[in-house]
């Protein structure tokens, strides 16, 4: 068999339904392939955004994201996806095209080194040179993208090997001695961990991305109440419990509310399981939770210990370990710091001032959330990133997609069509930034022609609205290249010239129904809010500060 | 303080390059590198000497053995064989001719090539030992000097 439809015949066996991607020379071979496929190939307007639709689309559906690039370019192109999907272990393969095997090394048309390239941010990459290690490449591709901790991993295709005629023999397992990630957790391990809950008196559960990507939600919800413990987050980890759940704190951190960042701070017990101590979480790490014992559950034993001192490290998968803690573990009431936690929540909510005439970012959020609570909800990344982390409750974490490790502008459109790929029937919504949206905003043009019904809110600032953030709180109001001067631009116009639908919303009363309508139409729609330009984030925990120093605006 | 790490990888292309790059993205500091065959045809051997606290030089460890290639890590600090070898290049006069052979014989250096100017001379053991060697001969003159890094192995039953 041509080893073109070896490759596609294989992505059929692995059960592959969406490609995202753009064909050119070097990879042609393999779309000729697929032109006979029953796979649907979505054929994105820039190789960036297929990575982040493949990747939104692995978030969305837990199944691994597939996106295709030519050489050079194409695979350059692919670079920023690929590292995004590395910081917050997205299960992707990428598979590029390369110049023939022969030219390899000489500066031959559109070759790019993508494998030299992408070796710092892929969990694995290939070239394939041998075109009877094709398939075997190809299982053990999918099989490290999806297991232990998920990860990007690039497939180069040099033409050569795509042209030659291979037997087709799919493997069903692969060997690879230097692959084993441990699932179990250590029995003593876990005992004692149950044993440092059972003497807690102010426990609260730490839970990161890892709770999505193990599937945990209704092992996680068990542990919580039968301990019973107060769950935050980390920004990956929202939704990790029904965030309408009394238990549920919310995320943590740097844009964290108060009551959940006090509540981990004043711990006697932190419970993490699935995340990696980033420090836009821990805030100064020295002074990260002072007072309490850390236990840390993560399938990546690398990441215990990496940041935060640990005092109980279990090295397995999220779901398997849960359930059994939870077995080890006695309801007991804690009622001094239950009060005390619920006390900070009623003191310092959530909030921010509502006015008559201007539209605040954080209003329409609420908006969303109110007209359709089950959209899945992705982010660009800034302000807007951070008001739709606050106030939309998501109810499970497949639903909420946002650049976390990355902080990637530009992820949130692409990745929501993704996720709409998955999930044709339900309603995804981009809540965006002015600026984000700029950089990945030719995707229109993809969803216009393959109907995918993306809604895009553009919390329209008129500026990096975060770096202005910074800007007014930590550099005396310089501010420097923040500004987005929009004379004679219409977001408006620009949707109605890619052929999807417009609008623009100038005033409060008009939020509600823009958006009534936008949730009605069955095809994308951007619309344009124009927000009160100088809102800030609140609460905020300033960079290099500890996580009890988080402060709040004055209202 | 150093650490001595044995690693076992498959043998396969990139996989050098795959090690160097974890050792410069993460800012671990290699003092050496030796790599080669070992018993199996399918594996080889890299033996890293890397400066860094407990905390530093854990985190290494973990690190290489999430790269999937990497089938074994192992700390060979203590209690184990260590040897390097080390080719030496040096001026030789007719006054100092004896001199040198003299020390290179108490350091059970050999002297693999023999010129009117120069010697070769080959030494090999640990690191203190070579490192008092190059000492003494640098009176005389090094010209050049080439050493292998350190591989090891540990003492006893135990092996990696
Ligand atoms: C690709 C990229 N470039 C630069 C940044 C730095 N950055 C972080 S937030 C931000 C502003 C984003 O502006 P906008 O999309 O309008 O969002 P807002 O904060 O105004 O809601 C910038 C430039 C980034 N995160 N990603
Ligand atoms: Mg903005």
């Amino acid at each position: 068999m041509r080893a073109a439809n070896a490759i596609v015949k294989a992505l059929e066996l692995e059960g592959v339904e969406h490609i995202f991607g753009i064909p050119g020379g070097a990879i042609i071979e393999v779309y000729d392939a697929l032109f006979d496929s029953e796979i649907t190939h979505i054929l994105t307007r820039h190789e960036q955004a297929a990575v982040h639709a493949a990747d939104g689309y692995a978030r969305a559906s837990g199944k691994t994201g597939v996106a295709f690039a030519t050489s050079g370019p194409g695979a350059t192109n692919t670079v920023t996806g690929i590292t995004n999907a590395y910081m917050d272990s997205s299960p992707i393969v990428v598979m590029t095209g390369q110049v023939p095997t022969a030219l390899i090394g000489n500066d031959a048309f559109q070759e790019a080194d993508i494998t030299g390239i992408t070796m710092p941010i892929t969990k694995h990459n290939y070239l394939v040179t041998d075109a009877n290690k094709l398939l075997e490449t190809i299982k053990e591709a999918f099989t490290i993208a999806s297991t232990g901790r998920p990860g990007p991993v690039l497939v180069d295709l040099p033409k050569d090997v795509t042209i030659a005629d291979i037997e087709f023999d799919y493997p069903e397992k692969i060997e690879l001695p230097g692959y084993k990630p441990k699932v179990f957790g250590h029995p003593r391990q876990i005992k004692r961990a149950s044993e440092l809950i059972m003497e807690s008196e102010r426990p609260v559960i730490l839970a990161g991305g890892g709770i999505r990507l193990s599937n945990a939600q209704k092992e996680l919800l068990r542990l919580a109440e039968s301990i019973p413990a107060f769950v935050v987050t980390t920004l990956m980890g929202k939704g990790a419990i029904p965030e309408t759940h009394p238990l549920c704190l919310g995320f943590v951190g740097m844009h964290g509310s108060k009551y959940a960042n006090y509540a981990l701070h004043e711990s006697d017990l932190v419970i993490a399981v699935g995340c990696r101590f980033s420090d836009r979480t821990t805030g100064r790490v020295s002074d990260f939770a002072p007072y309490a014992k850390i236990i840390h559950i993560d399938i990546d034993p690398a990441e215990i210990g990496k940041n935060v001192r640990v005092d109980v490290p279990i090295v397995g998968d999220a779901k398997l370990v849960l359930k059994e803690l939870v077995n080890h573990v006695k309801y007991k009431q804690r009622k001094e710091w239950e009060d005390k936690v619920n006390g900070w929540r009623k003191a310092y909510p959530l909030r921010y001032i509502k006015e008559k005439d201007k539209i605040k970012p954080q209003f329409v959020i609420e908006k969303v959330y109110e007209l359709c609570p089950d959209a899945i909800v992705t982010t660009e990344v800034g302000q807007n990133q951070m008001w739709a982390a606050q106030y939309f409750k998501v109810k499970h974490p497949r639903q909420f997609i946002s650049s976390g490790g990355l902080g990637t502008m530009g992820f949130g459109f692409p990745a929501a069509m993704g996720a709409q790929t998955a999930f044709p029937e339900k309603t995804v919504v981009d809540i965006a930034g002015d600026g984000s949206i700029l950089m990945n905003i030719q995707e229109l043009a993809t969803c216009v022609d393959y109907s995918i019904p993306v809604k895009i809110c553009v919390l329209n600032n008129a500026y990096l609205g975060m770096v202005r953030q910074w800007q007014e709180m930590f550099y005396n109001e310089r501010y420097s290249a923040t500004r987005l001067r929009y004379e004679g631009l219409s977001f408006e116009k620009i949707a109605r010239g890619f052929g999807a639908v417009g609008m623009t919303v100038e005033k409060p009363n008009e939020v509600e129904d823009a958006l009534k309508e936008a949730f009605e139409i069955d095809a994308p729609v951007l619309i344009d809010f124009w927000v009160e330009k100088l809102e800030n984030v609140y609460p905020m925990v300033p960079p290099g500060a500890a996580l009890n120093e988080v402060i709040d605006k004055e209202v | 303080m150093k650490h001595t790490i044995a690693v076992l990888v498959e043998n396969k292309p990139g996989v050098l390059a795959r090690v160097s790059s974890l050792f410069r993205r993460r800012g671990f500091n290699i003092e050496s590198l030796a790599v080669g065959t070992t018993e199996r045809e399918d594996i080889s051997r890299m033996t890293i000497v890397v400066s860094g606290d407990e905390k530093t030089i854990e985190q290494v460890m973990k690190q290489l053995n999430k790269l999937i290639e990497v089938i074994k890590v192992s700390d060979l600090t203590y209690n184990s064989v260590e040897r390097e070898l080390a080719l030496i290049k040096v001026n030789v006069t007719p006054e100092k001719r004896s001199e040198i052979i003299e020390i290179a014989n108490i350091f059970r250096a050999r002297i693999v090539d023999v010129s009117r100017e120069s010697f070769i001379i080959e030494i090999t053991g640990d690191e203190d030992k070579i490192n008092a060697f190059i000492d003494l001969m640098r009176q005389y003159g090094i010209k050049e000097l080439s050493r292998t890094g350190k591989i090891s192995m540990a003492r006893g039953r135990r092996t990696v």
